[in-house]
């Protein structure tokens, strides 16, 4: 909270000292920052309460169905309290920098302010109207899990798009003008227009903006009490519908063993829980990634990492399996499961997805980049490095538990347990990793030292063939360590949970 | 008694012999001294230690064949830590568990096979269905898939979660879940149930529903243990109980025994002793 405070605070800082500063630029100018910066702040109340599920909802209308308040002292109480937060003191400061930007003559400047006090309404009421909407998806679990999903996939792309952004933005500066001059128009910039409108002298628009803003919080507050009133008498559903037998799902495609289980148990689990799954989603991305890192880096041959570093990536995130089952561990124990099939199960599971990706990801990449001559190499290395993580984080994950978010949580919620142990886990397990790679590391640099075809051919044979070896190695140990001490395994996750 | 040395790790838990137990073995002279009946479950000594406090002191019991046994303590008795080692979830620090004969920690494979387990307070593995879980938990024990899909249809439509069986365990209600959990443990047909209060957040229904089918176990030769603190509903549904509390056993037999003429209630709270001051509220009659 208290970064937060400091980080709104510079925000704002930086948005007035900004704002106070537009009073000596040219009207124009100043006009398409106000109406376009608001625009952008007005969508942002009415959206991020959507994507932040973990969004506070101390304020929840469903936690006032008992107590009874009256709606004429509801609405504007829980708009005050939509305002007094954060996000709502922040916009209020810079909503009033506008009216120094328009301080060019009383007229101006009174329009600004309304135009402000309009503005900063609509806003509150817009974020409340869809908190209100959304109560009852965003208590849903599917909608959270998704929602968690789909918000990984911005954060991981954050450098590319910023670079798009300030790209775009450079390329349409000449464009900006008309567009603000069009979003003034519009619901979302009108209000802000109000100051530079009578600044220019057209009292005719600004009274037409007034109108479409008063329109504007008329309609979203009207639409926002209806739901409210619903929303009173409606507590939230959170169940999914019920639904039949007859869905074996993967159960009827892997085979009827222990180990197929696991591996039908592991595969379902990737597909459906935010925790694996959100990992599943950056796979795709990561090419995407290493593309335009190496096209800003000028380098473009950089893709071709992609793939022995997807086989790492992958093959290493099941090192903390056993620590994602949580205390559903206890059934593998009670059943008697063999640790070999238990950690078979969960390799493979990996294995079914990470196996094409990574075959696909060096085809593609050496395809794009043209080195036709490492594709022998890049082939080798990821097969082994996919091959010797799994068989290390089969028996890592056998052996040490990791503190991870616990099921059902946000996959960025901070996990409870022991940190220490899970960095130190991570930390020496990478390192072992480097260490059983050597074979594969040692035919990739002797090929870009002499050049010869020779250390090429060696590593598309030797990857597989040392990576296998580990592999097996990995699962027969860490099965045997699972073996003798699954009961202390279990202790553990009952203590981390 | 002393509290046990507890030692550390599976390296003491064999100091401690099994007296009394009787070896499995049914060869020899059968004819002259019929072999008394192996208990479905004997605990011999077993003890648990966290930390600086004592969780179970030594409890030996044994469990006859075809018994439906209750289990009652109050709450931290050791209840919850006995079972965990008496089923192969908790290491003991001493002593150890047989089931029919088969001791949990020699021979845990084996033992396992035997018996089918309701753990309290584990989570499951929710993102599957119902139906997926259940038949998790068959194709776990290397059941053939087609006897697990008729079974998991059966189970589903005895627990009356027919028409939920697609749903995720995620979505389900704190009862489903105890139910679908008891369905995960009796996939396998075991000889011996071990179930940690199943009846906790559970609706009368679904009670009784359970309740049917348990008896209908042991009717048909099924051992069923539950831990509970309703003494009301052990007192019917069991013939056989045992009051724990401070990790020891207080008293063990039949139902008639234990309660000696009085209601279970009142003998376990004389056994357990206190809670039966209920003086110094008076504020409370001051509405």
């Amino acid at each position: 909270m208290a970064v937060g405070a400091l980080y709104a605070a510079g925000v704002v800082l930086g948005c007035v000292v900004g704002l106070v500063a537009l009073r000596w630029a040219d009207p124009q100018t100043a006009q398409t920052v106000v109406v376009l910066g608001g625009a952008l702040v007005m969508t942002g109340w009415a959206v991020v309460p959507l994507v932040a599920s973990a969004a506070d909802l101390t304020l929840d209308p469903s936690r006032f169905t008992t107590s009874a308040i009256p709606m004429r002292e509801l609405l504007p109480g829980l708009a005050l309290a939509g305002l007094l937060g954060l996000p709502g003191l922040a916009t209020l400061l810079a909503s009033l920098a506008t009216v120094v930007t328009w301080s060019r003559g009383f007229p101006a400047a009174a329009g600004a302010l309304l135009g402000a006090v309009l503005g900063v309404l609509s806003c509150v009421v817009a974020s409340k109207l869809v908190t209100t909407a959304v109560a009852s998806l965003l208590a849903s679990r599917r909608f959270k899990d998704v929602s968690s999903i789909v918000f990984i996939v911005p954060l991981v792309l954050a450098g590319p798009i910023m670079t798009a952004v300030i790209q775009g933005g450079r390329d349409s500066r000449d464009y900006l003008p008309g567009l603000a001059e069009a979003v003034s128009w519009t619901p979302l910039g009108a209000a802000w227009s109000v100051g530079g409108e009578l600044d220019a002298g057209n009292p005719a628009g600004a009274a037409a903006k007034v109108l479409i803003a008063l329109a504007f919080l008329a309609v979203i507050g009207g639409a926002w009490y209806l739901l409210l009133k619903r929303a009173m008498v409606t507590p939230p559903y959170t169940g999914g519908g019920s639904r039949k037998a007859g869905r074996a799902g993967l159960f009827g495609i892997f085979p009827a063993t222990p180990a197929g289980a696991v591996a039908a148990r592991s595969l379902t689990y990737w597909m459906r829980d935010p925790r694996y799954a959100g990992s599943l989603v950056v796979v795709p991305l990561l090419p995407v990634l290493f593309y335009f890192g190496g096209a800003q880096s000028g380098n473009p041959e950089l893709l071709i990492v992609v793939a022995p570093l997807t086989a790492f990536l992958l093959a290493w995130s099941i090192s903390a399996d056993v620590s994602y089952d949580n205390t559903a561990f206890a059934l593998h124990l009670a059943a008697g499961v063999r640790g070999r099939d238990d950690r078979l199960g969960r390799a493979l599971a990996c294995l079914a997805f990470a196996l094409p990706s990574v075959l696909l990801f060096a085809a593609g990449s050496i395809a794009l980049t043209g080195r036709w001559e490492w594709l022998p190499n890049i082939l080798g290395s990821s097969l082994g490095a996919l091959f010797t993580g799994l068989g290390l984080a089969s028996v890592v994950s056998a052996r040490w538990t990791s503190a991870v978010p616990a099921p059902g949580e946000s996959p960025f919620k901070k996990p409870p347990g022991n940190v220490t142990q899970t960095m130190l886990v991570q930390f020496v397990g990478m390192g072992a990793m480097a260490v059983l790679l050597l074979p594969e590391i040692a035919m990739v640099v002797a090929q870009l030292v002499t050049g010869s075809m020779v250390f090429a051919w060696l590593g598309l044979a030797g990857g597989p063939v040392f990576g296998l070896a580990f592999f097996v190695a990995g699962i027969r140990l860490g099965g045997r360590w699972l073996d003798r001490r699954g009961p202390e395994m279990f202790a553990q996750l009952a203590n981390n949970r | 008694m002393t509290p046990p040395e507890i030692g550390r790790g599976y390296a003491g838990r064999m100091s401690d012999p099994s007296p009394g137990y009787p070896a499995p073995n049914p060869s020899s002279g059968a004819a002259e001294y019929p072999a008394p009946p192996v208990p479905a479950l004997a605990l011999r000594g077993l003890a648990k230690r966290f930390g600086d406090k004592i969780a179970v002191n030594g409890i030996s019991l044994d469990v006859p064949a075809g018994s439906f046994y209750g289990v009652v303590g109050p709450n931290g008795a050791g209840k919850t830590t006995t079972l965990s080692m008496a089923t192969g979830l908790l290491r003991p620090d001493f002593g150890t568990a047989f089931i029919h004969g088969v001791d949990v920690w020699e021979r845990p494979l084996e033992a396992k096979k035997l018996m089918g387990i309701l753990p309290d307070g584990v989570r499951l593995f929710d993102r599957l269905s119902g139906e997926q879980l259940v038949s998790y938990a068959g194709l776990l024990r290397g059941m053939d898939r087609s006897v697990v899909q008729s079974r998991v249809q059966d189970l589903l439509a005895a627990l009356d979660l027919g028409k939920d069986a697609g749903t995720l365990v995620v979505d389900y209600s704190a009862g489903m879940r105890k139910k679908i959990a008891l369905a995960s443990a009796l996939i396998h047909a075991p000889r011996l149930l071990v179930l940690d209060e199943p009846f906790e957040s559970v609706d009368p229904v679904s009670a009784a529903n359970i309740r049917g089918i348990l008896e209908q176990y042991v009717a048909s030769g099924g051992t069923v243990i539950v831990s509970s603190h309703v003494m009301d509903l052990v007192q019917r549904m069991c013939d056989h109980v045992a009051v724990v509390s401070a990790g020891r056993v207080l008293a063990a037999g039949t139902v008639d025994e234990v309660r000696a003429g009085a209601t279970l209630e009142d003998r376990f709270v004389a056994l357990v002793g206190g809670g039966m001051h209920t003086g110094g509220l008076e504020w409370l009659r001051t509405f």
